[in-house]
């Protein structure tokens, strides 16, 4: 997958996760948190979702890369980059 | 002497209803809900569960949107969908400066017949697609599954920080839930307590095959016509979901605030059978009944509507006509209805949301009816049964709610009009 496509995914699941939430304004440098009303639950739903879509595991000292989407992305790119859309 | 031990309590002592907030398969509201039962209007129709396949059932329709966001219902659980609405409805209903109120004094008391099954079931469900691997299973499990969870639901909802929890208690749970909220009030636990019941039993599969296999569901060709306590062609429970939640309040805080009282409770009991794990004992229940009648200063003629519990199984339904008669057999004005005929069983719900429909008595002098018995089973004659249509019985005082469930569990609350 692309930075791209990995984006895309990470929208997909938030908008499962807060459907209310304007995603369209996210600004991918600031915290998640900060922007939209998640907390550790949530953040378990992408580890969660990423795990039963993808099969990619997320070990627990790496949840801190899933702070913002810049974040996010970055750290998937490394672990999703042989994964097909 | 016939007299009302209720009046000799000070009014602190005193339990009111002053809100009330529902969800039956046939309306969303109390007056809704009236309306239906007025009408003969059914809120069983088909239906469709994993593994069981089709059967029938009492779906409700209100929006859960209207007092919950999406993300908590997504988070939370369909019992707790039902309690939100319910409580809000109730709060809304009851005039309660709610923005102003200390909510550290208001308790949340939901009766429950179960908890956790559909959730149980959801996961194990999912966990099949990904080899039984249970590092699949949800983190949303626990807080989902926890037997508070409905109360606690509406507890966050509402910001609420008084007590909050269920009462497990069969389908006597609708009941349990009111007789606690008076007792927290009466012992000063709480000023508003938001008590009754709630079920979302249609979404687990496990309830439709228990009944199945125990030879307790309900069939027919005609989905409305498959709940029909009391008729001889009677096949068993149609499964509903369903939320019933009051506001009560001490009469003497009601009275200050100049609330809308829709009524008194006058006396309740509860006993316990001690005899079989889901043959209902009609000796316990005749003195259920009566110690609420005595509770309430009360003797049986005196009692205007008796809420039946009857779930249209073969031999429950006699065995509660036969409680019925020893209590009620002398009596020529108490006159006796179904809620379940009308839309299934809500187990938990089911003591509150029946009691809800039979309320409005006290203003429009009129008994609904318990539909669908075209054949009476002469095993569950009742002089008093008022079949098919509804009928206007002048004044109202007195209406006495029976509710049962398994294990034994028995519980009657009587409400007074003031």
């Amino acid at each position: 997958m692309t930075p791209s496509d990995i984006r895309n995914v990470i929208i997909d699941i938030l908008s499962d996760i807060s459907p209310d939430s304007d995603l369209s304004a996210l600004d991918d440098s600031v915290a998640l948190r900060e922007q939209l009303e998640l907390d550790s639950m949530d953040f378990l739903d992408i580890v969660m979702e990423l795990k039963k879509r993808y099969r990619v595991s997320i070990p627990e000292e790496d949840y801190k890369e899933l702070a913002s989407m810049d974040s996010t992305v970055a750290y998937l790119s490394q672990k999703m980059v042989n994964v097909g859309v | 002497m016939i007299r009302s031990a209720k009046t000799e309590l000070p009014e602190s002592q005193r339990i009111v209803i002053t809100g009330i907030g529902l969800t039956a398969p046939n309306g969303d509201s109390y007056s809704d809900f009236r309306h239906s039962l007025l009408e003969g209007r059914s809120g069983v129709s088909e239906y469709e569960i994993r593994y069981f396949g089709k059967t029938l059932a009492g779906i409700c329709k209100f929006d859960v949107t209207r007092h919950q966001a999406r993300k908590d219902a997504r988070r939370g659980t369909r019992a707790g969908s039902i309690g939100i609405y319910c409580a809000n409805e109730a709060i809304r209903d009851s005039g309660l400066d709610w923005a102003n109120q200390d909510l550290s004094s208001v308790g949340v008391y939901v009766g429950v017949t179960e908890h956790g099954n559909v959730e149980t079931e959801n996961e194990v469900y999912e966990l099949k697609g990904y080899d039984y691997d249970t590092s699949f299973w949800s983190h949303h499990h626990n807080p989902r599954t926890v037997a508070n969870n409905p109360a606690g639901e509406i507890a966050l909802n509402l910001k609420i920080t008084g007590p909050h929890y269920t009462i497990g208690a069969a389908c006597a749970a609708g009941n349990a839930g009111i007789i606690q909220g008076l007792q927290m009030l009466r012992l000063g636990e709480c000023d508003v307590a938001l008590s009754g019941g709630v079920s979302e039993s249609i979404h687990t599969f496990g309830i439709f095959a228990g009944f199945a296999s125990q030879g307790a569901l309900a069939t027919h060709t005609d989905p409305t016509k498959a709940s029909r306590p009391f008729d001889t062609n009677r096949t068993g429970i149609v499964v509903a979901e369903g939320g019933c939640l009051y506001v009560l309040e001490r009469l003497s805080d009601a009275k200050l605030r100049g609330a809308k009282i829709y009524g008194e409770i006058a006396g309740y009991a509860m006993n316990t059978d001690a005899t079989d794990f889901v043959l209902p004992n009609p000796q316990r229940q005749a003195e259920c009944m009566n110690l609420a009648l005595s509770r309430a200063g009360l003797i049986a003629e005196q009692i205007d509507i008796v809420s039946t519990h009857a779930t249209g199984t073969p031999s429950g339904d006699i065995l509660e006509c036969e409680a019925l008669r020893e209590v009620f057999g002398q009596s020529e004005k108490t006159f006796f209805n179904n809620g379940k005929s009308f839309i299934g069983h809500s187990m938990g719900a089911a003591g509150a949301l029946e009691l809800a429909g039979n309320l409005p008595a006290f203003d429009d002098g009129v008994c609904h009816a318990t539909i669908n018995v075209d054949d009476l089973d002469p095993a569950c004659h009742l002089a008093g049964l008022v079949q098919n249509q509804p009928r206007e019985i002048g004044g109202v005082r007195y209406i006495l709610n029976n509710s049962f469930g398994m294990l034994g569990i028995n519980s009657v609350v009587i409400i007074q009009r003031i």
